[in-house]
C-alpha cells in the first residue's frame, strides 16, 4: 500500500469503529428501554431464562468444580512450602468468589449463547425472518432481545452462585482426598476469609457480564449482512468481543470495587 | 388488446400507496431514483423489471422496512417517511407482505406461523385455530396445519406465506417474487392464489417480479368462483385494475395499463418483454 494512502485507511478504520460504538449504544439503549413498553414477552423470557441458564448449568458446574480444585492443587503446594496449607480453603473462596466464578462462568456462557444468539438471530436476518415479523406489526427488538438480555442478567446472576459453590465444593474435594487436609478446616478458612464487598464485588460482575453477552450476541446477530458466511463471521465475532468485554469490565469493575471497598 | 368495461371502483378512501420523488441507495449509485407513483384503491400493480434493478426494496419502502434518502411515501393517507418505528409498527398490521423465499419462521409450527399476528393481540385460541384453518382452506394446505416449515416444498412454503399474509385481512397485499425459483406448475398455483385473491377479495396490491409470464397471467386471467379455479379473460381483454410499473435504472420506465405496455414504443420495454 502506498504510504500516502496510510492516513486514509487509519481515518476510514477509526470512522468504522466509531460508528460502531454508536450503532452498540443505539442498540443497547433500544433494548433496555423496551423493558418499560408493552407488550412484555414473559414467556419467550422465560423460555430463554430456560436455554441460557438452565441449559447452561453442565459446563458451569463441570468448570467451577475443577477450577476450584486446581486451584486448591496449585495453592496447597505453595502454600507448604511456608507451612500455611491450612489457607488452603481462604485462597479458592477468595479466588473464586472475587473473580473466577464470574469471569469463567461469563466465559463459558459467552461460548455457549453468545455465539447462539448471533447465529440464530443471524439466520432469522438472513432468510428476511426479522423482517416478516416486522411485517406483521412485531417489533424484533421486544419480542427477541429484551428477553435474551434480561435472562441473561438473570440466568448469568445464578450460575455464578453455582460456580461459586461447586468451586468452593471442587477444592474441598481436592484438599481432602488428595492433599488429605481437614475438612472442617478447609470449609472453616474458606468462610471466614469471606466479607460482605468480596460477595458484591462477586455478584455485580455476572450483572454487567449477561449484560455484555446477550446485547453483543443479539447486536451481531441482527446487524448480520452477507448470507450463510456472514452468520458464520457474525458468530465468531460476538464470541470474540463479548470475551475480550468480560475480561475488560472486569477489570474496570475490580478497580471500582476496590476503591469502593478497598482492603482492611 | 381492450379492457373490459367495467369502471374501477369509487376511491373515496386515500390511495393506498402514494411515492413522492423516493430515491434511496446504499452504498454507490442510486438504486432509486425519484420514484413517483401511486396504488389505487382495489388497484394490483405489478412491478416488473431485471433482476437486481431494486423491485424488492421498493417493496420493502412501501411498508416502511426500509427508510428513503429523500422523497415522501405515504401509507393509507398517513405519511411514513420519517414515521416512528411504533406507529409504523401497528399501521404494518394493515398490510400483509409475501416475501421471496417465504420467510417463514423455522420455529414455529404453520398453525403458528399462520396464525402469528392474531396470537399477537392474544385473541381466542379456538377464534386463532378457525381463522387459521380458514387461511389454510384458501391456499389448499390445511393438512399442514401441525407441521413445521422444514417439512414443506418451496412451493408450498409460499402458500402457508401468502396465508400469513391474508389472515389478517389486509388493505394492501405486497407480493415480492412469489414465484421465484418455482417449477411452471407451482408457479400456475402461486398465480392462481394471487389472482383469487384480487377477485375474491378485491384488495390492492403490489406484485413484484420478473417473469413476464406471471405479470400477463395476472393481467389475462380471472378467477371463477363458481368453477373454483383460473380462467383467462375473453380474446383480447385484460383486467383493467391490473396495471405496471416498469424498473429500470433505478427509474420508472413505464407506469400504465397493460395494452400502452404491450404497445409501448419503448426500446427497452420491447426487448424486455420480447
Amino acid at each position: 500500500m502506498p504510504p500516502e494512502l496510510v492516513p486514509d485507511k487509519i481515518e476510514a478504520y477509526a470512522k468504522r469503529s466509531i460508528l460502531a460504538v454508536q450503532e452498540y449504544s443505539i442498540f443497547c439503549w433500544e433494548g433496555v428501554s423496551s423493558f418499560f413498553r408493552a407488550p412484555h414477552y414473559w414467556l419467550d423470557i422465560l423460555t430463554q431464562g430456560d436455554l441460557i441458564g438452565v441449559g447452561s448449568v453442565p459446563i458451569v458446574v463441570l468448570t467451577g468444580f475443577f477450577t476450584g480444585g486446581v486451584l486448591a492443587l496449585q495453592s496447597a503446594a505453595s502454600l507448604a512450602q511456608f507451612g500455611a496449607q491450612a489457607y488452603t480453603g481462604r485462597f479458592v473462596s477468595l479466588s473464586m468468589f472475587r473473580e473466577l466464578a464470574p469471569v469463567l462462568t461469563g466465559l463459558m456462557v459467552s461460548g455457549r449463547n453468545a455465539s447462539g444468539m448471533a447465529s440464530e438471530l443471524g439466520s432469522m436476518v438472513v432468510t428476511e425472518q426479522i423482517d416478516a415479523m416486522r411485517a406483521l406489526g412485531t417489533d424484533p427488538i421486544k419480542k427477541l432481545v429484551a428477553p435474551r438480555i434480561l435472562a441473561t442478567v438473570i440466568a448469568l446472576f445464578l450460575l455464578t452462585i453455582i460456580a461459586d459453590s461447586v468451586g468452593t465444593a471442587g477444592g474441598a474435594f481436592v484438599s481432602v482426598f488428595i492433599s488429605h487436609q481437614d475438612g472442617d478446616q478447609y470449609f472453616n478458612s474458606a468462610y471466614q476469609a469471606l466479607v460482605y464487598s468480596d460477595i458484591i464485588q462477586g455478584l455485580t460482575k455476572p450483572l454487567a457480564f449477561g449484560f455484555i453477552i446477550s446485547t453483543i450476541g443479539c447486536f451481531f446477530g441482527m446487524k448480520t449482512t452477507g448470507g450463510t458466511q456472514g452468520v458464520g463471521r457474525a458468530t465468531t465475532q460476538a464470541v470474540v468481543v463479548s470475551s475480550v468485554l468480560i475480561i475488560f469490565m472486569d477489570f474496570i469493575l475490580s478497580r471500582v470495587m476496590l476503591w469502593l471497598f478497598p482492603p482492611l | 388488446m381492450t379492457t373490459p368495461a367495467h369502471p374501477a371502483p369509487a376511491t373515496q378512501t386515500p390511495a393506498p400507496v402514494v411515492f413522492e420523488d423516493v430515491s434511496i441507495r446504499f452504498d454507490g449509485p442510486p438504486v432509486l431514483d425519484r420514484i413517483s407513483f401511486r396504488v389505487a384503491a382495489g388497484e394490483t400493480r405489478v412491478l416488473l423489471g431485471p433482476a437486481g434493478v431494486g423491485k424488492s426494496v421498493l417493496l420493502k419502502l412501501v411498508n416502511g422496512l426500509l427508510r428513503p434518502d429523500s422523497g415522501r411515501i405515504f401509507l393509507f393517507g398517513q405519511e411514513i417517511t420519517a414515521m416512528h418505528e411504533e406507529k409504523l409498527l401497528q399501521l404494518r398490521t394493515r398490510t400483509g407482505m409475501v416475501f421471496q423465499e417465504g420467510a417463514l419462521f423455522d420455529s414455529l409450527t404453520i398453525r403458528d406461523n399462520v396464525g402469528y399476528q392474531l396470537m399477537e393481540r392474544h385473541l381466542p385460541e379456538v377464534e386463532v385455530d378457525t381463522r387459521v384453518r380458514e387461511a389454510l382452506r384458501f391456499v389448499e394446505l390445511e393438512r399442514t396445519y401441525a407441521m413445521l416449515p422444514s417439512s414443506l416444498s418451496g412451493g408450498m412454503r409460499r402458500r402457508v406465506a401468502i396465508a400469513r399474509a391474508i389472515i389478517n385481512q389486509p388493505d394492501l397485499l405486497l407480493y415480492d417474487s412469489p414465484t421465484g425459483g418455482l417449477d411452471p406448475v407451482t408457479s400456475h398455483t402461486i398465480n392462481e392464489l394471487i389472482v383469487k385473491e384480487r377477485d375474491v377479495y378485491h384488495t390492492p396490491a403490489m406484485l413484484v417480479t420478473h417473469r413476464l409470464l406471471d405479470a400477463f397471467t395476472m393481467a389475462t386471467h380471472r378467477y371463477d368462483q363458481a368453477a373454483g379455479k383460473m380462467i383467462p379473460l375473453p380474446e383480447g381483454q385484460t383486467d383493467p385494475l391490473t396495471t405496471f410499473l416498469v424498473l429500470h435504472a433505478g427509474k420508472i420506465v413505464f407506469d400504465g395499463s397493460t395494452p400502452e405496455l404491450v404497445h409501448s414504443k419503448d426500446k427497452f420495454i420491447q426487448e424486455f418483454i420480447a
